[in-house]
């Protein structure tokens, strides 16, 4: 295979700032975990069934049948025992591995060999992914830039059917689709909705929605994953349960009934900041994009924090001449692993904040 | 201030986390930070919930033998799989754990999901369409009893959607229990062959 990080200047369509309620939603995403039928989890997988599980899971995943229920091009298969660590973190950075993934090891640090374990990726969209080995020896996954689940559901399910036509599921009268984590059965299946609420965070109300959000069994994290700080402003929003609900149920219930409020509520603060504090916002957000476009040195954090705000700016109108999409892009190129991919050598930790200020600086028309 | 867990960087992330109402403080450099978000804390939760819900098997074995029952499984007998290790890890080690466990993991679960009990939603569906016999259909969607479980679970929800006057999400849940109630009534193998590949 060769290096994913080359020729993925554009890709990440989950950063494309289309679709339905794309000023606050930046993307939804729908997982789905599914193990064999007759083969230990990886908990207690040995290095042969390991390699039969891959064996058989990308032998369908590269069929015709699975290509064309994820509408990809092309489907790259990467085997990420192979690839060195910066990759597999560029695929962590671009969503389409998990940390756990990307580091081979199971939850607890212990259980089987690492190894053989993979993802595949559709080309060129990246809207699909499917890792296997991973925690469950399937999870499938669908991206779509903006409020989209209704349709992720149907995209995944129609993977879903593809793949089970060549593969035996381990399924349960009472707990449905078996996964090595109690917490994922039943459906298997996850919705997250990533939202972009830099005007709750400004106004302070982000702790009563997140509260809120907790009370109706939904999970709040950061862009970095439970435990971390909204970097960004960034927050993911999904289900916890997947046991005794359908699919379809889920989807309304976030797609209709959670994720709309929230969208309303950001929408409300957004206007707020307008009417009430429009002087402050003004210098907040041409404050942000000055120093982007002038700054000689950036960390990770501070820049996500700026993006975020000129973000802000350019959907409030106050900033001229920065488009979205470009703001949207900035936040990915600007994490480690891709900073660390554009350069022709190991960086330490001060250059990597030099050429993360001067690749900011020249991404936005700065000095 | 240098970085507290190298000793070697300067601390550029400063986090506060609020966890079980005390709260910690991070100071981390670039590199350790960025490691340290990628250590999981999703198994958290999981192992919470073993320890608050799931019966100790020492506890349950004293009080069986005295009552001549058959001791609480501990071992899974298709991947070696005990409960002591389940504890730990809170990950299971094959399918059949599922049965063998069942009476253990199943307030575990219910808790975890909210008091869902029983699977609602998708079943696999070529291995549906093939399974003609009636035992294969058991074997997949469990026998009589757990559907008719699963339907009343269906039921209960609906009703609730209703006196909320959620409407669409009540027509959602009749289409559900549409679904669940065609399988149960025999109409399994129609579809079966032909559609699929078109
Ligand atoms: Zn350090
Ligand atoms: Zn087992």
């Amino acid at each position: 295979m060769s290096r994913p990080s080359t020729g993925w200047s554009g890709g990440a369509e989950w950063l494309r700032g289309e679709g339905e309620a794309s000023d606050v939603v930046m993307s939804s995403r729908a997982r789905i975990a599914r193990n064999l039928a007759g083969y230990p989890f990886m908990t207690k997988a040995t290095s042969e069934d390991r390699v039969q599980v891959l064996d058989l899971c990308r032998r369908r995943i590269l069929s015709d049948e699975f290509k064309r229920a994820s509408g990809a091009e092309s489907v790259m298969w990467v085997d990420l025992h192979d690839v060195d660590k910066l990759e597999r973190q560029v695929l962590v950075e671009r969503h389409l591995i998990s940390r756990q993934h990307a580091r081979g090891k199971l939850t607890t640090g212990k259980g089987g060999a690492d190894q053989p374990r993979g993802v595949a990726i559709g080309l060129p969209s990246e809207r699909v992914a499917v890792m296997v080995n991973e925690e469950d020896q399937l999870r499938i996954q669908v991206i779509r830039s903006g409020l989209a689940l209704s349709q992720l559901l149907e995209q995944i399910d129609r993977i879903d059917d593809a793949l089970e036509q060549g593969l035996d599921y381990a399924f349960h009268p009472r707990f449905g689709y078996l996964t090595a984590c109690p917490t994922n059965i039943g459906t298997g299946i996850r919705f997250s909705v990533m939202l972009h609420l830099p005007a709750l965070k400004l106004t302070g109300e982000i702790e009563r929605v997140k509260r809120a959000a907790e009370d109706m069994s939904l999970a709040v994290r950061g862009f970095y994953g439970e435990g971390s700080d909204a970097v960004g402003d960034l927050y993911q929003v999904s289900n916890q349960t997947t046991l005794g609900k359908s699919e379809h149920v889920l989807v309304h219930e976030l797609e209709r009934e959670i994720v709309p409020r929230i969208i309303d509520y950001e929408r409300h603060a957004r206007r707020t900041l307008l009417e009430k504090r429009r002087a402050a916002t003004d210098d907040r957000t041409n404050r942000a994009l000055g120093v982007l476009r002038t700054a000689r040195l950036l960390g990770v954090e501070e820049s996500m924090q700026l993006l975020s705000h000129v973000r802000l700016g350019v959907l409030l109108g106050l900033l001229e001449g920065v488009e979205q999409q470009r703001v949207n892009h900035l936040m990915l190129l600007v994490q480690q692993a891709h900073l660390q991919c554009s350069a022709t050598r190991e960086l330490s930790q001060q250059e990597r904040r030099i050429e993360r200020a001067k690749l900011v600086r020249k991404s936005l028309g700065g000095t | 201030m240098l970085c507290e867990n190298c000793g070697q960087h300067e601390a550029t992330i400063h986090e506060v986390l609020i966890k079980g109402g005390t709260k910690m403080e991070k100071h981390l450099c670039e590199v350790c930070a960025q490691v340290a978000a990628s250590e999981p804390s999703s198994n958290l939760p999981i192992n919470e919930l073993i320890s608050k819900y799931m019966v100790s098997p020492g506890v349950h074995a004293g009080e069986a033998s005295e009552a001549r029952e058959a001791p609480a499984p501990t071992v899974c007998p298709s991947c070696a799989m005990t409960v002591r290790e389940f504890r730990q890890s809170g990950l299971l080690g094959c399918p059949v754990c599922y049965s063998v466990f069942e009476d253990q993991l199943g307030p575990l679960i219910e808790r975890a999901h909210e008091g869902g009990a029983c699977h609602v939603g998708k079943t696999p569906r070529r291995a549906l369409d093939s399974g003609r016999e009636r035992g294969d259909v058991e074997r997949l969607l469990g026998d009589t009893r757990e559907r008719a479980e699963r339907l009343g679970a269906l039921r209960k929800q609906l009703t609730d959607a209703v006196e909320r006057e959620q409407y669409e999400r009540a027509a959602q849940l009749r289409d559900e229990m549409r679904r669940v109630a065609s399988v149960l009534g025999g109409d399994v193998g129609g579809n079966a062959g032909d559609g699929e590949q078109a």
